[in-house]
């Protein structure tokens, strides 16, 4: 077990025409459970690459616990990586699978028998032993998958996208198993997903990705209540966070006519206004909002329409009556503003803030 | 626990079906109205196989019992004098164990360059295309041609290997002695076989998911360990495909580049079976024991695939 320390990593592939990573500065704690999230293209798995060292760092330093990495074999890393596809050696059986990466490290056999037995008994796969891999149901490959990192006990895990070929109920399920297993074992572990309900039910820490750059770090709530940007308030939560055209002037937040709150600054002009759905519910008066329609969840209902001309979403319980034309209050506090150009989070204090219409 | 145990086993397929003999399981059962209908689909291939594998295959078997007269006036029944005759004979026996070594030879070099070629091109990424061409182009070459370049390549006079073996003091002469014409002959069969080896192992290594790669890069550093146990086994059933192909490769299609190489040369160079086959035949005019020589020719393949096929093919892991 180890931490990970990593220093304005960047890379370029050859013949690109800008990094696919850049300035990346992360560091990772002994036992720690980080998610490199992020839409495809964002350069979360070449970073997660990098780390394995599968794919070559052209500027920047990786060190794993003490040791700087960045020319280390992977095999000499002392990683163990899960990949999306499973990856497993469709010649050998489950057993051998878990053994051939001690066997190669010259394990003395009595171990590597112990740690598989282990292994197979902490993830349920001793039944299917001596199998091969494709008389296996897609879960349970995973598990061998997740087996072979185990029995490795390596300094940390690599997961890349691990769950992302099973079905939506067996992904839940083994979202659970992986993070029982990573708390037990106490192993630091990077995990790639574009998922954001995954990432944010694993992680210790979050980390948001956009275009090869870190757009945000931090615990999933924090990132969730806090978002540094619009990108990172569209991409966490679903629903994504609704964003609006406002404006500030002389003092007020204004969307379109209906002034929203009074804010004491100096700011004028334009900027993106971001509330969360569950943040808004309905009111006697407040923003006019007209109905679109309705998308049933069960427990909740998302309620789409639009007010002043612009698409907004709210999360309702199901007992509420709905109609056509409604007004909406906002929950006080939950107002997030953002720069209208670069997107950054204007931070304002909570006490300069004054809601206009407080809910009924 | 073992939801699949239930499920009966996998039929299998093709010849290792048949000589278990386990039923025919059909994949898909099709229903025809007119029951001739497949038969007429099925000709054309039929047709094929038995105007040029059963017919001659029967015309060998009994033409081998006979003694033949060479100007076609009448044959005489013999028994398996013929094949006595063939067994018993010296240069028989010692053209079969120059037909084991060449094709052993021919086998393991055009096997092991083609997958040395297929793994080196497979790790290049700049100018693949133009390394791919150059390595298969060769495989475009008809044997006789390749025979011809061979005989111009290790001629007395002017070829460039003659001259080269002169440097390191070996006077070579193809066409006269034995073992620089075997040398020769093993060399240019090699090297006409080698692009198709490679072409087959190429595809095969492609077939390798890249992530079942990067995994056995992370759980063995050892290159060679690592190409062994992971990569290697992977492309068994590509290798067990080739490896049947090259036997039948340098037991019969090597005959047009022995025919080029030797055919004018003085007696008492090395030939396989299949070129003492035709030379007993068509220019020694012994009809029948030359088709006594095919047949044992044929038995002795037909072993050698079942045996193959029995022994080896278990051990290959199909995907």
């Amino acid at each position: 077990m180890a931490s990970i320390q990593i220093t304005n990593l960047s890379k370029t592939y050859p013949g690109a025409s800008g990094p696919s990573v850049a300035d990346i500065n992360l560091s990772i704690r002994d036992g720690e459970f980080i998610v490199l999230v992020g839409p495809s293209g964002c350069g979360k798995s070449t970073l997660l690459r990098m780390v394995a060292g599968l794919e070559d760092i052209t500027g920047g330093e990786i060190h794993i616990g003490d040791r700087l990495v960045n020319r280390v074999d992977p095999a000499d890393r002392d990683i163990a990586m899960v990949f999306q596809n499973y990856a497993l050696y469709p010649h050998m059986t489950v057993r051998e699978n878990m053994a051939y990466g001690l066997k190669n490290r010259k394990t003395p056999a009595a171990e590597i028998e112990a740690r598989v037995a282990e292994a197979a008994r902490m993830l349920e796969l001793r039944p299917y032993l001596d199998r091969k891999p494709r008389a296996l149901s897609g879960g349970q490959r995973q598990r061998v998958a997740m087996g072979r990192a185990v029995v490795r006990q390596p300094a940390a895990f690599l997961f890349d996208e691990p769950l992302s070929n099973l079905d939506a109920k067996l992904r839940v399920s083994m979202r659970g198993e992986i993070r029982r297993l990573q708390k037990r074992l106490g192993t630091t572990s990077l995990y790639v997903t574009h998922d954001q309900l995954e990432a944010m039910t694993l992680a210790d820490r979050l980390v948001v990705l956009n275009g090869g750059r870190i757009e945000q770090i931090g615990a999933p709530l924090d990132i969730y209540h806090r978002p540094a940007s619009t990108f990172v308030a569209s991409f966490i939560g679903a629903p994504a966070m609704n964003l609006l055209d406002a404006e500030i002037a002389g003092g007020t937040l204004r969307l379109g006519t209906v002034e929203i709150a009074r804010i004491a600054t100096a700011a004028q002009g334009p900027v993106s206004l971001g509330i969360r759905a569950e943040d808004l519910s309905i009111a006697t008066q407040g923003l006019p909002f007209r109905l679109d329609f309705i998308e049933e969840l069960g427990a909740q209902r998302l309620v789409h329409g639009h007010v002043e001309g612009q698409p907004l979403t709210l999360s309702l319980s199901p007992d509420i009556a709905i109609s056509d034309q409604m007004h909406l209050a906002i929950r006080p506090g939950a107002l997030h503003l953002f720069d209208t150009n670069t997107g950054k989070r204007l931070s304002l204090p909570e006490s300069e803030r004054q809601q206009i219409h407080a809910p009924a | 626990m073992t939801e699949l145990s239930h499920l009966p086993a996998t039929p299998r397929t093709g010849l290792r079906r048949w000589y278990r003999g386990r039923p025919a399981l059909p994949a898909k059962r099709v229903q025809f109205d007119q029951p001739l209908l497949p038969w007429l689909f099925l000709m054309p291939q039929l047709a094929v196989i038995f105007v040029f594998f059963y017919w001659p295959s029967a015309q060998a078997i009994s033409s081998s019992f006979y003694l033949e007269d060479p100007f076609g006036f009448g044959a005489t029944f013999v028994g398996l004098e013929n094949y006595g005759a063939a067994l018993g004979s010296g240069e028989y026996r010692k053209i079969a164990g120059f037909t084991a070594l060449f094709t052993l030879l021919v086998t393991v070099f055009s096997l092991g360059l083609g997958l040395l070629f297929a793994v080196k091109a497979d790790k290049i990424i700049r100018g693949r295309a133009t390394y791919r061409t150059a390595l298969i182009s060769v495989y475009a070459i008809a044997p006789p041609v390749a025979g011809l370049m061979g005989m111009m390549l290790f001629d007395q006079h002017i070829g460039p290997f003659v001259t080269l073996a002169g440097w390191f003091g070996w006077n070579m002469q193809v066409g006269i002695d034995y073992w620089d014409t075997a040398f020769a002959l093993v060399l240019v069969s090699v090297w006409k076989q080698v692009p198709y080896n490679f072409i087959f192992f190429l595809s095969g290594l492609q077939g390798i998911p890249a992530s079942v790669r990067e995994a056995a890069l992370i759980d063995c550093r050892n290159g060679l360990t690592r190409f062994r146990t992971a990569i290697l086994l992977l492309l068994a059933p590509t290798a067990f495909f080739l490896l049947i192909i090259n036997i039948t490769y340098a037991l019969f299609d090597t005959f047009a580049v022995i025919d080029v190489m030797v055919k004018d040369k003085p007696a008492n160079n090395p030939i396989t079976l299949v070129y003492k086959v035709y030379s007993d035949g068509f220019r020694g005019n012994d009809i029948g024991g030359s088709a006594a020589q095919s047949v044992i020719l044929m038995v002795v393949v037909l072993i050698l695939t079942l045996v193959q096929f029995r022994w080896l093919e278990r051990r290959v892991h199909y995907g």
